[in-house]
């Protein structure tokens, strides 16, 4: 009787098809790891790490202000000034874009479904591509960034103000109808003051992302600090890389200390 | 002044949520309904301001239909039809004065309410209806921070600022301890008698009712089943709304027990 | 009545505070403006070219297709090994920064504050700097990936891990397991589906950005922006980003529908 149990209790049975996901993802890794070329590293390496590290803990500080424009501090209020531009913007555009998505505020799910569809192609077009396009427009520099930075976080935005504006309670809407107040007055005074804590939140929020943003426009000429950066780095200038790289980390962690502080509060 | 004809409404399921409904409310009258959860009490009050359409019938508000009001017509009826619900429906996250305010929004164009002008007098009007249901030292206090009572409080004072000819109030106790369900019913009552409003009440409790009512109707399944002066509603007519005999817990002062 | 009503009025509270806070960002806004030099009628003048510019890469070039096939494959290489390597050296990180696992505010402080750090630093830019230590191609592009998939799903994971039930750990404990079996029978059944969750999120934030990598040259199909862009090829543009948008849509398709059965 020892085994007795043995009968009694069923292994569960593991699913037939577990083994075949195992199979799929070893073949995936083997694919993408042998695919990679792991020569061609240059022997210089680490003798350029060690520079940039150096340049980091013994900056160029000249660098930081110079007289006749074009240091670091000028280069970090641009990046400050495009993400505080683009993000106003796009928090005005995504306004309707977000209430046109909320299912709770249109009759249809075919209205609500495309407004959702058209965020979400937004949102997958990366911003750098759009300032390349918005380049072309307005030519290289700041505005450029300022309106890729617009129109991209419009996507994101505008996605999560509309779940802010499904996630609402009808309650306050219903007595508003039932006062005889318009779509305007409803809009105004049972759905604005309930969601707008929510969208500053989340306009702080994309904030903070935008600064990241910003620090790459300059890759590709639109404004910002990461211009001077680039040239810093193809001209091996490794000490002022240092430097900008510092000044990029303070600048979004004061940023980043400052704007979720201010969230905190607003919830 | 509320003319109820013949009216029914099917939902799109088939099912039959009001079936050949007659009423007829007189001004100044406070009547309650009662009925099983699933009678049509809330149905039939939401069709009474139209948050709910009706698909047979017609209701007549003071000589015009509100079931062919479409429009500004439509909201200018409403507007003298107060509403107060079970779950007090204040925006939380705004002040008292604010959310009575609101009420008024109905008298005033859309440019002038969303700059928030709202005149003098009906910042008058709003503290007076604070004061009404003693409340007014926290009109400038944020919604969230009041409690059950003093919410439901504030959505009176919403309808008094709106200067409703009607009340209609959906469970307004349904959330509340019974200690301030006597003082909701309360105000209720008074401003019910002060002012001539014509008050109507869905209630699940049978004592309060009887407590507050002039009149009681009793509805099952969509349909009248009672209709009178509060004198003549005795136990047996109860158990013939419920179609079983009263239950406890449909005694507030058993179920508080 | 009224003078009683008078007498029981609360003041209205000052807006002195509303009105500061609109003038200090009316006053960012107008910086802002003046140093980016925005100017809405350069907007719209502009537009025009915008247009004309979008006409250009209408239609797309279908068959641009065979040329950037093994670009994207690339891109899609690059996006798993970093997030892989990423989510593996993430583990110890989330570990020493979860301050309910840590127990020490000298460790999860100090290592808090390092992971914030090298969250402040966006992909791309890590990727400059890679490919100029390293050199051109994918492989700068996948350090940067898995820096970036370092901090962003330790943070994930160490937030879940402040979350977890205490009680499967206390448990472990008093049985007599030491730190490695509190963690193998403790922790890990409550976080494993989060944490694979967090990674597969990663995923797709690091298809996007390995997409674009290749602007600063490392690797993927980014690269093919410059050559197209620099040729003025824009039918070939176009394609190109078609294609991003599908494979980005169809990745993000199969990992939510992942993630939804994790949890």
């Amino acid at each position: 009787m020892m085994n007795s149990w043995h009968d009694r209790v069923q292994k569960p049975k593991k699913s037939r098809y577990r083994w075949l996901i195992y199979v799929a993802l070893v073949v995936v890794y083997i694919w993408a790891f042998a695919g990679i070329p792991y020569h061609g590293i240059k022997e210089t390496a680490g003798q350029i790490s060690r520079a940039i590290l150096t340049g980091i803990f013994s900056p160029d500080w000249d660098y930081v202000y110079l007289p006749d424009g074009e240091d670091l501090l000028r280069g970090l209020l641009d990046t400050l000034a495009i993400s505080i531009l683009g993000t106003v913007i796009s928090t005005i555009v995504c306004v309707p874009f977000a209430f046109w998505a909320a299912i709770n505020m249109s009759n249809s799910r075919w209205v609500s479904g495309s407004g959702k569809m058209v965020l979400s192609f937004i949102r997958t077009f990366p911003e750098i591509v759009m300032a390349i396009l918005f380049i072309k427009a307005v030519g290289p520099g700041s505005f450029a960034g300022v309106l890729a930075l617009g129109l991209h976080s419009v996507g994101m935005l505008g996605k999560l103000f509309a779940d802010e504006v499904e996630n609402m309670e009808h309650g306050p809407v219903e007595a508003l109808i039932a006062t005889g107040a318009n779509r305007m007055q409803i809009l105004w005074f049972a759905v604005i003051p309930q969601v707008l804590p929510g969208f500053l939140s989340y306009t702080l929020y994309r904030f903070e992302i935008n600064v990241r943003s910003a620090t790459i426009l300059g890759v590709i000429g639109a404004g910002g600090i990461g211009t001077p950066l680039i040239f810093a780095l193809s001209s091996r200038n490794w000490d002022r890389v240092g430097i900008i790289l510092l000044g990029i980390i303070v600048m979004i962690t004061i940023i980043d200390m400052i704007s979720g502080a201010i969230r905190k509060k607003l919830v | 002044m509320i003319e109820i004809n013949n009216v029914s409404k099917t939902y799109p399921g088939g099912t039959k949520g009001l079936n050949g409904i007659n009423l007829s409310v007189a001004k100044g009258e406070f009547v309650v309904i009662v009925g099983l959860s699933g009678a049509g009490k809330s149905t039939l009050l939401r069709s009474i301001n139209r948050l709910h359409d009706i698909t047979e019938g017609d209701i007549v508000i003071s000589g015009s239909s509100i079931t062919k009001a479409t429009g500004h017509q439509l909201r200018k009826i409403r507007r003298d039809i107060g509403m107060i619900f079970q779950s007090f429906n204040l925006v939380k996250r705004t002040t008292v004065l604010r959310n009575v305010l609101a009420g008024r929004v109905g008298y005033h164009s859309t440019l002038r309410t969303i700059l928030g002008q709202f005149p003098k007098e009906d910042i008058e009007l709003a503290f007076q209806a604070l004061d009404r249901v003693n409340i007014v030292e926290k009109a400038y206090t944020r919604a969230d921070q009041l409690s059950g009572g003093q919410q439901q409080r504030v959505a009176i004072a919403r309808v008094l600022a709106q200067e409703a000819k009607i009340i209609l109030a959906d469970e307004p106790v349904a959330s509340l301890d019974p200690l301030t369900t006597k003082q909701v019913m309360d105000d209720l009552k008074r401003i019910n008698q002060e002012l001539g409003i014509t008050t109507i009440v869905n209630l699940h409790f049978i004592d309060l009712a009887r407590q507050y009512a002039t009149r009681i109707i009793g509805l099952r399944a969509g349909e009248v089943v009672f209709d009178g002066p509060v004198e003549q509603a005795t136990d047996d007519v109860f158990a013939e709304i419920y179609g079983r005999p009263i239950q406890q817990d449909e005694l507030l002062e058993e179920a508080a027990v | 009545m009224n003078t009683k009503v008078e007498l029981r009025r609360p003041k209205a509270p000052s807006r002195f505070k509303h009105y500061l806070t609109a003038i200090i960002l009316l006053l960012l806004l107008w910086g802002s403006a003046i140093q980016t030099e925005s100017s809405f009628s350069e907007l719209f003048h502009g537009l025009p070219n915008m247009l004309d510019l979008l006409r250009e890469m209408f239609p797309p070039k279908w068959s641009y297709f065979d040329n950037i096939f093994d670009a994207m494959l690339e891109t899609i290489r690059m996006a798993l090994v970093g997030t892989t390597l990423g989510a593996i050296v993430a583990i110890p990180v989330a570990l020493l920064c979860a301050s309910n696992l840590t127990k020490r505010g000298l460790i999860y402080y100090p290592a808090r504050f390092i992971l914030n750090l090298i969250r402040t630093i966006p992909d791309l830019l890590l990727a400059a700097i890679f490919v100029a230590i390293f050199g051109l191609g994918p492989l700068p592009g996948i350090f940067a990936l898995t820096v970036f998939s370092v901090g962003l799903i330790a943070k994930l994971t160490y937030e879940a891990l402040e979350t977890i039930d205490q009680g499967p750990i206390e448990a472990m404990t008093s049985v007599g397991a030491n730190y490695v079996q509190v963690f193998l029978y403790g922790v890990i059944p409550q976080i494993q589906a989060h944490f694979a969750s967090y990674v597969l999120y990663t995923f797709e934030i690091n298809v996007r950005a390995a997409a674009i990598l290749g602007l600063v040259g490392a690797g993927g199909i980014g690269h093919y922006y410059e050559i197209t862009l620099g040729f003025l090829e824009y039918d070939k543009t176009s394609m190109i980003i078609i294609f991003t948008l599908v494979i980005v849509l169809i990745i993000d398709y199969i990992s939510s529908k992942l993630r939804e059965k994790l949890l």
